[in-house]
């Protein structure tokens, strides 16, 4: 299961990309699509929801589970991933890829405050 | 033996070891095996003793099998049978006897079982296959579910299906107020426990609405049949999800709700063979568009393929229910009604569609003959367009002409003191339109008035029913009886083995038990026949209710609710009054351990409140200093705990009696979920541990057979919440 160091984590299970142009992207890990099987439907936030840090925010549903994915960081919503939705395998293709939704940070410095690699790999392999 | 008393021939407790298993010595030896001395030690080093009843319940000797259907029999003959023509989702149907006898009256059948282990029951799929396809075909839907508990709460699911799926701001849902009068009260009481508002008003009203979602009667409940396209187009240009709750036999002939423009579309299927019954049980349909298809409630049948990669049917969409997402589930419900699903299923099966045009246009033009010759007679009928219901003015006649219709064996439907309603079913003849002509002063000749039609061209249907083979093959006796034992031949029930699936309590329900479902007595009253005609259900019912006081040690019970996700909810309910009549309705905390079946938490949002999950320690018990915590830290907000006793681990947890008194320190209540009863009677009580609100799942405790998850009834029983707290019916 791969968790790249460039990125950031939570403890749910999202990753995290600070963008060169302040915004922030989503997704979920491979450990979190190796542990929810086939993924067959993805619902996203609507574009312009402000979201809080740790807020309910989408949905990604495998053959066995709907699971919550929450909001890493407080910001607006400013682009989904379409792509994604027509293609809810990609997930399972490559996690870091497919990539969820994008955030406009309310604190840009909230994500040096998530996990970084070695941490959350602790968390998954615990 | 002829040395023997004659008390020890009489055999009067015969029952019990007909219908409990192990003898004296296979229970000698299963308790050497784990130790214990005898039954009575291992239940004393299970239950508690600080639990347990000081005296055996206060219930009358058991007598053998036909002797209780002696009394029953006496009990079912104070029930008067008449022809009810009364309507409002109930009527009268015919069930072919090939149904009755090797679907309702099959073990094979009705023991099968699927709520979460459904590849065990191919045939049982394949015959919820053929009803969800029946479904789809007559309300012009992409898809249907298995099943619903009734059309009320289907109804009730609608509208929260609706404020899922729609985008509107609005905070209020549409209801037609010539819906049915029991699904308006369902609806309101959902609505008010969702925090949603309810504007009521005529379908033609409803295309002005502003709201997320509305339903709309399809025949409404005085028989009017309108078409509804434009008014759900308006409904939708708003953002507004439309349900049209219907009727499968009129649409045999009806424009589909689904060619009007419906996202939703239910009903109950009762009038498909499946008799009265005195309100139930009965299946209700939901079908609906397929982009909705991941908001629809309940369960869904599908076909898949299995490790070999041939076709296999299992359960589909399952990720939104209740024992996976538990308080974000699309709802509470954790069943259906398959039983009574699969029943209408194959009336569809037996009769196909030409069968069924059959049926439904000889109760149309019998009711449209019927309101020719009224009209004729100088009468004037509240209802133009109609297929089988109209509403007809009787002024200062009214009172007179309902009690010489009774007299005559009819009931009519009461409107209003100058309005009477009739409904023609499927054993409607021509004579019973003779004789009704001859209660209303009528002369005309029926043949005369042979070409009455009451539909106008543009609300029948057009397209074709039914077209798969499944509903064109099996027309003849031989070939439906063949056909349903293929089916029962794919599947594991209890008539073959043991299905150990906890929680639902699988058991064989004695032959004697299942007899009187189909006596007429008790299977063709309407649910709305004039109170004495019904004193032999009413007298059981609180027999029944009075058995239920002595088992939980509540004395009241409220008999409505038809599955132990309803009874929870009925019963958290009862709470939230509670609290409402003492000036605390802020509190809206209910603690829920983590080992809880789904439905708990599901219901527990259903009635507005937010659910704090309770952990449980590494034996799976509950951690008492976590709820202590927990409960406090609460306190000014607890509402309810929810438990379930011995635990969904089989625990009978010593803490109950602190656990009880702790959350009532707080303010809270209990609700026991009584999936476990069994183990409880007569060894403790719901009231002893300490509970305030419990529901009975009868269907695990009592002799209703589960039948592939069919409910049929659940109880909810309280401590001393007032009556006034429990639903009724209108």
């Amino acid at each position: 299961m791969s968790t790249p160091t460039s990125l950031r984590y939570t403890e749910t299970h999202e990753w995290v990309r600070m963008e060169p142009d302040g915004t922030v992207t989503v997704g979920i890990t491979d450990h979190a699509q190796n542990a929810l099987g086939d993924v067959v439907f993805l619902e996203l936030p609507d574009v312009g929801r402000t979201l809080k840090a740790g807020e309910n925010c989408a949905i990604v549903e495998s053959v066995k589970a709907a699971s919550d994915i929450y909001a890493p960081i407080a910001g607006e919503v400013i682009e989904t991933n379409q792509a994604a939705v027509d293609a809810p395998e990609s997930v399972n293709a490559d996690a870091y890829a497919a990539w969820l939704f994008k955030l406009k940070p309310v604190n840009a410095d909230d994500v040096a405050k998530l996990l970084d690699a070695a941490a959350y790999d602790k968390i998954a392999n615990a | 033996m002829l040395n023997l008393p004659l008390s020890a021939l009489e055999r009067r407790d015969d029952f019990i070891s007909r219908h409990i298993g192990p003898d004296a010595a296979e229970t000698a030896a299963m308790c050497a095996d784990i130790g214990v001395a005898s039954l009575a030690t291992l239940i004393s080093e299970t239950v508690p003793a600080g639990i347990r009843l000081a005296a055996p319940l206060a219930i009358a000797a058991a007598v053998p099998e036909h002797e209780a259907l002696a009394k029953l029999k006496a009990i079912a003959s104070k029930n008067v049978l008449k022809r009810s023509l009364i309507g409002l989702g109930y009527y009268d149907t015919i069930l072919p006897k090939v149904i009755l006898r090797n679907v309702l009256e099959n073990p094979g059948w009705y023991t099968a079982y699927t709520p979460y282990q459904a590849e065990i029951a191919q045939g049982r799929l394949e015959a919820l296959l053929n009803w969800q396809q029946m479904v789809m075909d007559l309300t012009g839907m992409a898809l249907a579910n298995a099943s619903l508990l009734d059309e009320a709460t289907a109804a009730a699911e609608a509208m929260a299906m609706a404020r899922r799926a729609s985008k509107s701001k609005s905070n209020a849902f549409f209801v037609d107020s010539a819906a049915f009068p029991q699904t308006i009260d369902v609806v309101k009481t959902r609505a008010k426990y969702f925090g949603w508002d309810l504007v009521f008003g005529t379908a033609e009203e409803a295309a002005s609405a502003d709201v997320f979602g509305a339903l709309l009667q399809y025949p409404d409940k005085t028989g009017a049949v309108r078409d509804l396209t434009d008014t759900i187009a308006a409904l939708k240009a708003k953002g507004a999800l439309v349900a049209v709750a219907s009727d499968l036999m009129a649409l045999v002939l009806l424009k589909s709700p689904g060619e009007m423009g419906a996202d939703i579309a239910l009903g109950s299927a009762q009038r498909f063979g499946v008799p009265m019954g005195f309100g139930g049980p009965h299946a209700a349909f939901f079908a609906t568009r397929d982009e909705h298809k991941r908001s629809v409630p309940g369960r869904i049948i599908g076909v898949s393929v299995d490790a070999r990669g041939k076709k296999a049917l299992r359960m589909a969409l399952q990720t939104r229910e209740q024992h996976i997402r538990r308080e974000k589930a699309n709802s509470n419900i954790c069943t259906s009604q398959v039983l009574l699903a699969n029943m209408a299923g194959m009336y569809a099966v037996y009769h196909g569609p030409k069968g069924l045009q059959t049926i439904a246009s000889r109760i149309h033009k019998l009711a449209a003959i019927f309101a020719a010759g009224l009209k004729g007679a100088g009468y004037t009928l509240r209802t133009a367009q109609f297929f089988d219901t109209l509403d007809i003015e009787t002024g200062d006649k009214t009172a007179t002409l309902h009690a010489d219709a009774v007299a005559a064996g009819y009931n009519l439907r009461h409107v209003s003191d100058t309005a009477l309603g009739v409904s023609f079913d499927e054993k409607t003849t021509r004579d019973d339109v003779s004789a009704l002509f001859g209660l209303f002063g009528v002369k005309a000749d029926l043949a005369a008035l042979e070409a009455s039609v009451a539909l106008p061209e543009s609300l029948l249907r057009t397209d074709a029913i039914l077209t798969h083979p499944v509903f064109n093959s099996h027309h003849t006796e031989h070939e439906m009886l063949r056909y349903l034992k293929k089916l029962q031949n794919r599947d594991l029930a209890l008539d073959h083995s043991m299905i150990s699936l906890g929680s639902c309590t699988m058991k064989l329900n004695a032959t004697s038990e299942m007899i009187p479902v189909t006596w007429p007595e008790f299977s063709d009253v309407h649910p709305f026949v004039p109170r004495e005609q019904a004193a032999g259900y009413l007298e059981m019912i609180e027999g029944l209710a009075n058995y239920l006081r002595a088992v939980t040690g509540f004395p009241a019970i409220c008999m409505q609710p038809n599955s132990g996700a309803q009874g929870e909810y009925a019963g958290l309910i009862a709470i939230r009054r509670y609290h409402e009549a003492r000036g605390d309705a802020h509190r809206n905390i209910c603690l829920i351990p983590k080992s809880a079946h789904g439905t708990n938490p599901a219901s527990a949002q259903m009635c507005g409140l937010n659910v704090v999950v309770v952990d449980c320690d590494e034996n799976g018990n509950v951690d008492v200093a976590d709820l202590k915590a927990k409960a406090e830290q609460h306190k000014d907000n607890l509402a309810a705990l929810m438990i379930t006793y011995p635990s969904t681990h089989g625990v009978f947890e010593e803490a109950v009696k602190d656990i009880c008194a702790t959350v009532h320190a707080f303010g809270g209540q209990v609700y026991m979920d009584g999936a476990n009863l069994n183990a409880q009677v007569g060894l403790t009580s719901p009231a002893t541990i300490g509970a305030d609100v419990s529901h009975m799942n009868l269907h695990k405790t009592f002799c209703i057979p589960q039948a592939s998850a069919a409910p049929a009834w659940a109880r909810s029983a309280s401590r001393r919440t007032s009556p006034r707290s429990w639903p009724t019916m209108p």
